[in-house]
């Protein structure tokens, strides 16, 4: 136990210790600011505002914001779209696959471009080298830095600052396409081709030569450090970080679970720079973290254990099922927390074969909406959702008008944050009711029993939260054999997670950059003896609580028919 | 901006971060990585006459045939003894097609799989590990790994099998635990990851020591 927690113990501290150096950094990118990497990054920069043709320094409001966001994204799902479609003709070593079908495609790309990465689709089996790096890979960019994008207007609106004489501005939020760019180029980028190389080095594929004596291999590495890095989570191969060619040490492992963290955690501190208060950045900090020390405490307790089925076996001993021997249950249970807290849903580990108590934890971090820590960008921008209906609950309690950095939160943005946060639990209920209470989600169902019902709720709790991890057993994908001869999708699970994952990704994005563009062009008031402080402890506890009520008790009962009843029982289904 | 200048900025866009990000970057990384570290970028792969048989990071179970065919049609093999065997796999040590066992905590199916399990690791250990119980059986030995290809057990395992391939080889007991100890990865740092015996490594030091019998 000692050992587990003092590896737990180590990881924390690299988190922490990264914070304020990636924070400060990503401050620095988002604000135009001189960075170390100017003399290398710059031109290239430079050059991409030529090619796209943008005035860097033009201000969008949001709605020219959004627009741009949506317009991107739509272009970027056709071509992700055609691509996955016509495999047959990408360069690079092909496997002799085919296309996959229509709806699974459908889902794919839609999961790709929403920083998803569901998968229907069984990577080595099914899709090109050309697939995987053209298609995948490129979304696996582009959607985190959308994220990031999308965080850091927010951020700059919260942050705009106007002298009380001035005519009110247009409430401008930034330029999407200098955003992009910059999240990319700066962000992105750099730390995904040191990280490739640090992979490779332990033991992570990275050829073009194809499948050889019986090895499924390709550009493994470079795929592997951005969906790491950019919350993504989308395998090269079908059982994603398990697979030994994608995570083949104790260190990869490591490796790969702080670059899913790093910039979800460091945005935390990027927000206090940016606004000017690094109080209110380690505040948020701190709730993400208590949060998720928890989730990591009760999965590493649960996992300690056997499951009923192995008890009754006589099998004795942690639970192991679906686990590698090189992580064992503490790395497997720390992973698991750590891409669940934040949306990246890659896995190390078989979450179908959790103890019941341990698949409650990325249930419950999935049902939080991405607000704990959360995928690159979607993270804070959630997380600060929850900050605003929070200082207007607080408000309320001492009966005053809520204030937020000096600014006044009114009716407009309560209704806009309102909506924002119920959206996705919204999806997922319907999502998943709909397949559980008709018998269109019967051919997707593997497992009997309560843990139908899981895998069930998870999938589109996953899915609608942008996360991506799977209990395995539910498909959309029916392969007899690899390279998608003779496959077809289960259209309904497809089309309905597919739909579940744009909803819950741009739904939240236009409303929480309706909501920047609520506060931007705002009047700071000065701060009084009266004014509510939003970087206290007291304020925290308030702001756990509001996500807790919010997040877990919608799902409170949901939850009951699945994990917990397994967790509780012995009954075998 | 009108929503066609956003379309064109956007396909333009689109068009450079492809070339850019999905062909540059892994060209890059690849060339980068072949050169700097060719041989595990590859797979880390295991030679016989010049070629591949498998990876140092693949489990594979080593198999005898028995000469019987289940229903349908394919041969039914049984373990080799004279060699370490992997965890349990739900894909046949598959590393062209991996799919997780999806064995869920309280799957009636699961209880006859372990109980399986574990009649077969005390059938082929027992005889050489006198005393064994189901109790005394690793937890990772009955298990299935995640990858399907897990090229590790758990030390405890490894001391187990050490018998029995030691009896099967007429090797010494103490030099087949000293080929496990050289093939225990410890963790790293001595905190992190846990500790595991790779088996590829650990069979291929085997056959170099004495060839089997």
């Amino acid at each position: 136990v000692a050992q587990g927690i003092l590896q737990i113990a180590i990881f924390c501290a690299l988190i922490v210790g990264v914070v304020p150096l990636l924070g400060g950094y990503m401050a620095r990118v988002f604000r135009s600011e001189r960075t170390f990497l100017d003399r290398v990054v710059g031109p290239a920069e430079r050059l991409t505002y030529r090619i796209l043709r943008i005035d860097p320094a033009y201000g969008q409001d949001w709605k020219a914001y959004a627009k741009s966001l949506a317009v991107f994204s739509v272009v970027g799902f056709v071509v992700l779209y055609v691509i996955l479609r016509t495999q047959t003709l990408h360069p690079f070593y092909t496997g002799g696959f085919h296309s996959a079908p229509w709806d699974v495609t459908f889902n794919t790309a839609s999961s790709f471009v929403t920083n998803t990465n569901w998968q229907f689709y069984g990577g080595e089996t099914t899709l090109t080298y050309f697939s995987q790096m053209a298609g995948l890979a490129v979304q696996n960019f582009l959607s985190a830095a959308v994220g990031l994008a999308v965080a850091v207007a927010l951020i700059r609106a919260l942050a705009a600052r106007r002298a009380s004489d001035e005519r009110d501005d247009l409430g401008t939020i930034g330029n999407f396409w200098q955003d992009l760019t910059r999240a990319t180029l700066y962000v992105l980028v750099p730390i995904a081709v040191v990280a490739a190389l640090v992979l490779v080095s332990q033991g992570v594929v990275q050829t073009l030569g194809g499948t050889v004596g019986g090895l499924a291999r390709g550009p493994v590495a470079s795929q592997e450090a951005i969906k790491e890095l950019g919350t993504n989570g989308g395998g090269f191969y079908n059982v994603n970080s398990v697979f030994p060619f994608e995570n083949p040490t104790g260190l990869s492992n490591l490796v790969e679970m702080f670059l899913i963290l790093c910039i979800p955690a460091s945005l935390t501190y990027t927000y206090g720079r940016i606004v000017g208060n690094r109080r209110q950045g380690w505040a948020i900090f701190g709730v993400m973290g208590l949060l998720f020390l928890i989730s990591v405490a009760v999965v590493f307790a649960a996992e300690r254990h056997g499951t009923p089925a192995q008890h009754l076996a006589g099998v004795v001993g942690a639970n192991m099922e679906g686990k590698d021997v090189r992580f064992g249950t503490t790395s497997s249970a720390l992973w698991t927390a750590v891409t669940t807290v934040t949306s990246c849903g890659a896995v190390n580990a078989a979450f179908e074969s959790l103890t019941g108590i341990g698949s409650l934890v990325p249930m419950t971090n999935l049902a939080y909406g991405e607000s704990v820590f959360g995928g690159v960008g979607t993270g804070l921008y959630t997380m600060l959702m929850y900050v605003l209906l929070a200082v207007f609950i607080g408000g309320l309690m001492v009966g005053r008008t809520p204030e937020f950095l000096g600014k006044k939160v009114e009716a407009r943005e309560i209704k806009l944050v309102s909506l924002a946060v119920l959206a996705t639990p919204l999806i997922v209920l319907l999502g998943a009711g709909t397949a559980l209470a008709t018998s269109y989600g019967r051919p997707s169902i593997y497992a009997s029993g309560p843990q139908g019902f899981s895998e069930t709720l998870y999938a589109y709790l996953s899915q609608a939260n942008n996360n991506g991890s799977a209990f395995a057993g539910y498909t959309g994908f029916v392969q007899p054999d690899a390279g998608n001869l003779g496959s077809h999708g289960v259209t309904f699970a497809d089309v309905i997670g597919g739909l579940a994952m744009l909803g819950g990704r741009f739904l939240p994005i236009v409303l929480v950059l309706a909501v920047a563009g609520a506060v931007a062009g705002k009047r700071v008031a000065p701060v009084g003896l009266g004014t509510m402080r939003t970087d206290t402890g007291t304020f925290a506890s308030l702001l756990v609580g509001v996500i807790v009520l919010i997040g877990a008790l919608t799902f409170f009962p949901a939850l009951l028919l699945g994990p917990i009843v397994q967790g509780l029982t012995d009954h075998l289904f | 901006m009108k929503l066609t200048r956003d379309l064109t900025t956007a396909a333009i866009a689109i068009v450079l971060f492809t070339v850019v990000l999905g062909i540059g970057y892994p060209l890059a990384i690849t060339g980068l990585a072949q050169v700097a570290f060719g041989d595990k970028a590859s797979g880390s792969q295991i030679k016989q006459d010049g070629k591949v048989v498998g990876s140092r990071l693949i489990g594979v179970s080593r198999t005898l045939d028995t000469g019987r065919t289940d229903a349908d049609g394919a041969p039914i093999t049984k373990p080799d003894p004279a060699y370490f065997q992997p965890r349990p796999s739900a894909t046949g040590y598959s590393a062209t097609a991996t799919f997780f066992s999806n064995r869920g905590p309280n799957s009636a199916a699961a209880q006859f799989f372990y109980r399986d399990a574990l009649a077969a690791y005390r059938a082929l250990e027992g005889p050489y590990n006198p005393g064994l119980t189901d109790a005394g059986v690793p937890v990772d030995a009955v298990t299935t790994s995640g990858s399907g290809v897990d090229p590790q057990i758990s030390p405890a395992n490894g001391a187990i099998q050490a018998r029995r391939v030691a009896a099967v080889r007429q090797l010494p007991l103490a030099r087949v635990r000293q080929l496990v100890e050289e093939n225990t990865a410890g963790r790293v740092l001595g905190v992190i990851g846990e500790p595991g015996v790779n088996v590829p490594d650990l069979n291929l030091a085997l056959d170099a020591q004495a060839p089997k019998p």
